[in-house]
């Protein structure tokens, strides 16, 4: 009993130790750095397009890196890729299991991925003359939640087993498991070094990984209820995350801590989703109030809304040419904007 | 407690120790150099941002410029 006294009292002392050095480091917020900074203008955009095709609750959407084409996934059972400039539909891609929580489209263009209450994360070759699935990854032991793709050979998964894993999509085997969440995972962003991404968990924690070593190198803290989207700044020196606590924040990864949040006293619904704009200085928030709320991500003001969807913004994202932003609802349909 | 359970607390405190002790370590930079950084990047970027500049209709694959065509 004493070397569980002595190691409790060890833990309280390092949270002790850990509060103080970002205590030390905290010598100004964003908003106060920020504050001679012009305002961003006021950002009006138009719906440019409606892309109805869905019978059900659209869940998840990702861009290609062609900037064109994007895949969305609905629990009417199936996964969309769209070509978003003609509002065509390129290919629907049935799904074994309707109960999709994500999708994903491979940098190559080749693949795209989807997973959710069937805790497996299917692959698909859009390449071959009909859509085919790959492989099966399976051996989460919860829901998936969220997957990326490194490249053709490389995919990341965060899951409702508390996990996130990468797995060698040839093999189908998990090559790193990444423990240390003590609450589902619901959301994760690559690096674009590929070296490192954060997951957000319903522990109320953003963590940050090194993909080669598996470890966790860093924990943040700061909301308070689960965390539902996340994304990487520019940059890749911080990130964003949105809550079911109704706020978002942005963390610094070199000062280890929050350096500013986005609430409003009237805003009382749960943050669904999130992406930064291509300079990194807007940010569009999903929230199940069925608004995306933009916020200035240096000043911490909210500085637009995009209204338009009769239910819940479930996913929202802008292409790597920052030319639009897409959301997707619970009301079926995905519309573009700028 | 059986010796098994107090067993499993002493491995997942042990954990935790080792998690935290690496969390510690790390060096941080101050929070007015960060955020200087983040600013300098959004000023830098700002007028490449088509969402924060605006797109014009010529250059906006998702508007068709108006055009008359006389044939």
């Amino acid at each position: 009993m004493g070397e569980v006294e002595k190691m409790k009292k060890e833990a309280e002392g390092l949270k002790t130790e850990i509060e103080a050095a970002r205590k030390a480091v905290h010598d100004t917020d964003m908003a106060a750095a920020a504050a001679g900074l012009a305002p961003a203008p006021r950002v009006q955009l138009k719906t440019r397009r409606t892309l109805k095709g869905h019978l059900a609750k659209i869940y998840a959407m990702h861009w290609c890196t062609d900037n064109k084409l994007m895949v969305s996934a609905s629990q009417d059972g199936k996964l969309i890729i769209w070509d978003s400039h003609s509002g065509n539909k390129i290919n629907a891609i049935p799904l074994k299991s309707s109960w999709v929580m994500t999708s994903a489209y491979a940098p190559s263009g080749n693949l795209v991925a989807s997973g959710g209450l069937d805790n497996m994360c299917t692959v698909y070759n859009l390449k071959t003359p009909v859509v085919k699935i790959i492989k099966e990854l399976d051996a989460h032991t919860g829901y998936l939640s969220c997957a990326r793709f490194l490249n053709d050979a490389d995919i990341l998964t965060a899951s409702g087993d508390t996990t996130c894993a990468l797995w060698d999509i040839e093999t189908g085997k998990q090559k790193t498991v990444f423990l240390n969440h003590i609450g589902d995972c619901m959301c994760l962003a690559l690096s674009t070094d590929m070296n490192t991404f954060v997951s957000g968990a319903c522990d109320s924690l953003a963590k940050l990984w090194d993909i080669r070593d598996g470890q966790c190198k860093q924990t943040f803290q700061g909301h308070t209820s689960d965390i539902n989207a996340i994304s990487f700044f520019p940059t890749g020196n911080a990130f964003i995350t949105g809550s079911d606590d109704c706020t978002c924040k942005m963390y610094d990864i070199r000062s280890d801590q929050e350096v500013i949040g986005y609430q409003d006293a009237q805003l009382n619904s749960g943050v669904t989703s999130l992406a930064l704009s291509m300079s990194g200085r807007l940010i569009f928030a999903g929230y199940d109030d069925f608004n995306c709320n933009i916020w200035d991500s240096l000043k911490g003001e909210k500085i637009g809304v995009l209204s338009g969807h009769d239910n819940r913004v479930s996913c929202t994202g802008v292409p790597s040419d920052g030319m639009c932003v897409c959301t997707g609802s619970w009301d079926s349909f995905l519309k573009i904007w700028n | 407690m059986s010796n098994n359970s107090a067993n499993n607390s002493l491995v997942l405190l042990h954990k935790s120790v080792k998690q935290l002790r690496l969390e510690a370590g790390i060096r941080r930079m101050k929070v007015s150099q960060a955020a200087s950084d983040l600013k300098t990047f959004c000023l830098q970027n700002a007028s490449k941002d088509p969402l924060l500049m605006g797109v014009p209709s010529n250059d906006n694959p998702f508007r068709p410029p108006k055009s008359c065509a006389l044939f």
